[in-house]
């Protein structure tokens, strides 16, 4: 068992879903706009980053990781409910290139302030988990406590988010007002409502993207999270963009395309894995994996 | 009741309605006759808030609901069946029931149960999505979600389209029952002059954004120039 566990094979497997459930994560906000307001959020990652900034920083001050993170998603929750109201709200209705061209400007602003405020020298947090691996009887398993701490919170939260969606009121009226608008506040639902929720709700995931990125080897920086961005990006593109399993699935294959071709070939193509599989999946399936019917009623 | 005053609608330059005023009183139903493009769905929208008026005023039980929100004035007691249903496919029936639900003060459960008692087949289907139902099943669900909320309005576009016509005929009963049971003020738009006439207690003619006849539906039923002129039945 544990020379099995050993094998350069399995651990990179779990590299790239330790990797991929970021990417997942990152779809899967990107998923949660789409669906409910067609805006694709260029912003999403340096929304994200902008977060993790305000919050993690407050270990500074000594403040406990756990807040830190707490605080992160607050922060970007109410960073995603006022970009909606602000900014995306007035273009409702207008052509569909307009959020996109407003939502790249705000990334650009996002980050030149976050250099501005923090500068744009890399910043380690303090792990909350070791990096080291964990050993049996002299081999190596290649799972860290850090690692098993980033896959459990990831894909809590996405059951979390899923369960929200399936089981609850707040899921129906978001899952409605995103389906049918207007037969929505026939029914008196509170769409305009529901659309900043749904901002919200997607800000908050896309922090919990930002601050375990944050937490690992990779450190924060105001463009940290541009790369992962891109990979969120293709995984909801593969998955359909309107499907959340399908946008969790896309981030995984991501990862352990990237980890195998990282370790086969050269780090320097990894990140063609996300390109070569999209490239594919748009030859075999247009509409997207996961996406049940071929075109979207207007 | 509602009563509609001087309600005129532009969409650009296109008069849609015309000074438009007429009264629909409780416990009864009104008909909305006239051709396509008459206004007669315009006049549905205009009252749920979905198209803003240029003037006048709209009036549910008293209350002037011009300038009110489209899902505040269905909070008020406004139910609509908007034209094609509105049904949500993606949706089971049981999770369309539940959106009807949620805005009233009503228990889900017995709310459910009423409407499954109401409309048999949409219990045997509750949990299946709103893709596999047919068109009469459709139409009782849309139905069916609006009463849950128990308004004491019901807007209702053109309910029998695509409906054969056994179909059409049973529907127009359960109308005229829910209408007596619940004493609903109801609004019940057609292009099938000739079978909501028959359930209708008054009915008004629109044409071209005009009211040209307003009355009894038995007037309106017996007016041979306004039979042929303007709701294409020639034979009675």
């Amino acid at each position: 068992m544990s020379v099995f566990l050993s094998s350069s094979f399995i651990h990179n497997i779990f590299g790239g879903l330790a990797t991929g459930v970021i990417y997942s994560l990152v779809a899967l906000s990107l998923v949660i706009i789409w669906q409910s307001t067609h805006v694709l959020n260029f912003a999403q990652g340096a929304m994200a980053m902008f977060a993790t900034y305000i919050g993690m920083t407050e270990i500074d001050r000594g403040v406990g990781y756990w807040w830190c993170v707490i605080i992160s998603v607050a922060v970007g929750m109410i960073l995603g409910g006022m970009t909606e109201r602000v900014l995306i709200r007035p273009l409702y209705g207008k052509p569909e290139i307009n959020p996109i061209v407003v939502m790249v400007g705000f990334l650009g602003v996002l980050e030149a302030l976050a250099s501005a405020i923090w500068t744009s020298t890399t910043r380690n947090i303090t792990e909350p988990f070791s990096q080291v691996y964990y050993q049996d009887h002299g081999h190596l398993i290649f799972l860290s406590a850090f690692v098993i701490f980033q896959m459990v919170l990831a894909i809590g939260i996405m059951l979390l988010v899923a369960a929200l969606f399936r089981f609850t009121k707040l899921g129906l009226q978001l899952r409605a007002s995103a389906l049918a608008p207007e037969v929505s506040r026939l029914l008196g639902i509170r769409v305009g409502r529901m659309l900043t929720i749904g901002w919200m709700l997607s800000a908050g995931v896309g922090a919990i993207a930002a601050v375990i990125v944050a937490s690992g080897n990779f450190g924060l920086f105001p463009t940290n999270m541009d790369g992962i961005f891109v990979a969120g990006f293709i995984a909801a593109a593969i998955g359909g963009l309107e499907s959340p399993m399908g946008a969790v699935a896309g981030g995984l294959l991501i990862g352990l395309a990237e980890q195998f071709i990282l370790a086969y070939w050269s780090p320097n193509v990894a990140p063609l894995g996300g390109i070569i599989i999209l490239v594919v999946a748009l030859m075999v399936r247009p509409q997207g994996l996961f996406t049940k019917r071929m075109s979207r009623r207007v | 009741m509602i009563r509609v005053d001087n309600l005129s609608v532009n969409y650009g330059a296109v008069r849609a309605l015309r000074e438009v005023g007429f009264e629909a009183p409780s416990g009864q139903i009104t008909a909305v006759l006239g051709a396509n493009g008459a206004g007669k769905t315009t006049l549905l929208r205009t009252i749920s808030g979905l198209v803003k008026p240029r003037q006048g005023a709209i009036y549910i039980d008293e209350f002037d609901v011009v300038g009110i929100a489209t899902e505040n004035i269905a909070r008020r007691g406004v139910g609509h069946v908007p034209e094609g249903r509105g049904v949500i496919e993606e949706l089971t029936v049981e999770e369309n029931l539940r959106l009807g639900a949620l805005s009233a003060q009503v228990n889900l459960t017995d709310a459910l149960n009423e409407e499954y008692e109401r409309f048999q087949v949409l219990g045997e289907r509750r949990k299946r999505h709103c893709s596999t139902l047919s068109g009469g099943e459709r139409q009782m669900l849309a139905m069916a979600r609006a009463l849950i909320a128990r308004p004491r309005v019901l807007l209702l576009d053109e309910p029998s389209l695509g409906l054969a016509p056994q179909v059409t005929a049973q529907l127009m009963r359960t109308i005229a029952q829910l209408c007596e049971t619940e004493n609903l003020t109801v609004l019940l738009v057609e292009q099938n002059a000739k079978s909501a006439l028959r359930i209708a207690h008054r009915a008004v003619v629109l044409h071209l954004g005009s009211v040209v006849a307003n009355g009894a539906a038995a007037d309106v039923a017996a007016d041979e120039d306004l039979r042929r002129y303007y709701l294409g039945v020639v034979t009675s």
